[in-house]
């Protein structure tokens, strides 16, 4: 079987983004850019169910500009064994359906039995190319999954949902999405970052799989959030809460 | 133009984000429908009626919709999306996870958590955690989104009269089975919707410390949530997670115990109406958004201001 892991370059979390002053979008010029944290966790995840001998070769896909090619290696440095880049220009507005569509079209051409996604990428937050995938081809879906076990050709996952967990049974071929605890991601080693340098990568672009990838919405503009001011520290317990009853009259 | 809102429910009664999702669709449009799905959800499909501002409630009552899974509901809500120019749904677990499928499969983009309507096709949404505002227009012709449930006031659960139309179910697509759910009780009002709520960090040190602010928690009638390191840790259940990638908040008063204020976890709690934040380390960015900080030991602080109140 194999396993196809979509993953996207943006943002490093660590980043606090700057709202570009006249309003079109924030700023990511020179800014510390790396795969989406839950997409680190579904290479991951990908890559225990092949040591596991569940899976037989893990096929990392990012559509974007060109230098989504070194988050594909670093998937590639944590186990995938080898890549597909969906190329697309810098100027172009990618959003979630038309990746979905990019996605689907690399399904058809791969027929893989599992695709695994991070649940939300912390750059739009916008939490859909999964289950978009998923419908566009018909594939049920465990979206938030905080476990993932493989039983007699269906996928048994538990999910993470308001107030507790779910544990759903589907049938594959399927789509999983992760959230943040379903593993921790092993650090990447020099060796296999170097290896990861001769693994396969394929560069397609959006024409060549047939997609039209117009965006649908249009940004009107980005501005910064309300500001939430700083208030006052207090000298100790009591003064707090003759605050919260008095001045704030929360309690 | 006509919206509809996909009812989160137990198919007894209508959950808390549903009646965020009717305010936000009636800044789409005067027309609301609320599509009540599931199994043995009679009650539920009443207590939508009553909604105030709903005009309709679509009712569809069958055993393969009572855990109203993805696959099965898209579907349901495909079949009954004909004429409405809006489909909304709260940006809770059980919206994030249907109605991204039904905006696919109807090719229109979905707007996701939605906080605030600016007209029936330009929508205001955080992005990069909250850290910038998009203001995005949609050019298709069905507005598929899901609502961040603390931008809009809950509609009324009492003083409308919608009429309730049963509909038929679609064929349950037989690709998914539900096998359980474990869902942790709590005398505790729910997270999302709490008024008051205490959290703690990685500050508390261990799950067994978190303990410490339970007679906080008690003595407030407030919900409890925690830090992602608090959560990673194990101090605390995944599902008191709050911040960018768990539960959004914004109660009347937030008291963050141990936290030290990542941009993740500002994300989401930075709405609530006054935040209080225990600290030992001065220099804690939670600081930066508190209105009132106390900078000390929580493990004194916190039975104090328990025995205080």
């Amino acid at each position: 079987m194999k396993i196809l892991v979509p993953v996207k370059r943006v943002v490093d979390y660590n980043v606090k983004v700057r709202v570009k002053s006249d309003g079109t979008g924030v700023d990511i010029a020179n800014v510390k850019m790396s795969m989406n944290p839950f997409d680190e966790i579904a290479v991951e995840e990908a890559i225990r169910l092949r040591e596991k001998g569940l899976a037989t070769e893990v096929i990392a896909v990012s559509c974007g500009v060109a230098a989504c090619q070194e988050t594909l290696r670093t998937a590639m440095a944590i186990g995938a064994d080898r890549a597909i880049l969906v190329e697309v220009g810098a100027d172009d507005d990618l959003q979630p359906l038309a990746v979905a569509k990019l996605l689907k079209a690399v399904v058809e051409r791969e027929q893989p039995g599992l695709c695994i996604l991070g649940k939300q990428a912390i750059d739009d937050d916008a939490n859909q190319t999964g289950q978009m995938l998923a419908a566009l081809t018909g594939m049920p879906q465990a979206t938030f999954a905080s476990k993932v076990e493989l039983a007699d050709g269906r996928l048994v996952v538990t999910r993470e949902v308001d107030g507790g967990l779910e544990t759903l049974s589907i049938r594959m071929p399927a789509v999983v999405t992760t959230d943040l605890r379903l593993n921790e991601p092993r650090y990447v080693t020099l060796p296999n970052i170097m290896k990861a340098k001769k693994k396969p990568l394929d560069v397609l672009k959006p024409a060549d799989l047939g997609v039209d990838i117009k965006p649908h919405l249009k940004t009107l503009k980005v501005s910064e959030p309300a500001g939430r001011k700083a208030g006052i520290k207090v000298p100790d317990v009591a003064a707090l809460v003759d605050k919260l009853k008095n001045d704030a009259k929360v309690i | 133009m006509a919206a509809l809102v996909i009812a989160e429910h137990d198919n007894h009664a209508i959950r808390g984000g549903t009646l965020n999702a009717v305010t936000a669709a009636l800044k789409c449009s005067a027309d609301v429908t609320v599509l009540v799905a599931g199994g043995g959800c009679a009650a539920a499909g009443a207590a939508a009626a009553a909604i105030a501002g709903v005009s309709k409630v679509l009712l569809v009552d069958a055993p393969h919709l009572t855990e109203q899974l993805a696959e099965a509901l898209a579907e349901q809500v495909l079949a009954v999306a004909g004429g409405y120019t809006h489909i909304l749904a709260p940006a809770t677990a059980f919206g994030k996870n249907v109605t991204p499928r039904v905006a696919a499969r109807l090719d229109v983009a979905q707007i996701s958590d939605v906080t605030m309507v600016e007209s029936p096709d330009t929508f205001q949404r955080p992005i990069y955690a909250g850290n910038a505002i998009a203001t995005v227009q949609s050019a298709d012709p069905v507005k598929v989104m899901t609502v961040r449930t603390t931008a809009f006031d809950p509609a009324a659960t009492t003083g409308g009269s919608a009429t309730v139309e049963s509909v038929a179910a679609v064929a349950d697509p037989g690709i998914s089975t539900f096998i359980k759910r474990e869902v942790a009780k709590s005398e505790r009002p729910e997270l999302a919707g709490a008024k008051i709520v205490v959290s703690g960090g990685r500050g508390m040190g261990s799950a067994e410390n978190f303990k410490v602010l339970e007679p906080l928690a008690d003595k407030l009638g407030a919900a409890m949530g925690a830090s992602r390191a608090a959560v990673d840790a194990g101090y605390a259940p995944n599902d008191w997670q709050v911040g960018q990638t768990g539960k959004i908040v914004a109660p009347q008063l937030y008291v963050a115990v141990g936290i030290s204020g990542a941009i993740q976890h500002l994300a989401g709690m930075k709405d609530s109406k006054v935040i209080v934040a225990i600290n030992k380390d001065a220099e804690a960015p939670i600081f930066g958004v508190a209105d009132y900080g106390l900078v000390g030991d929580l493990f004194d602080a916190v039975p104090e201001l328990a025995g205080k109140i």
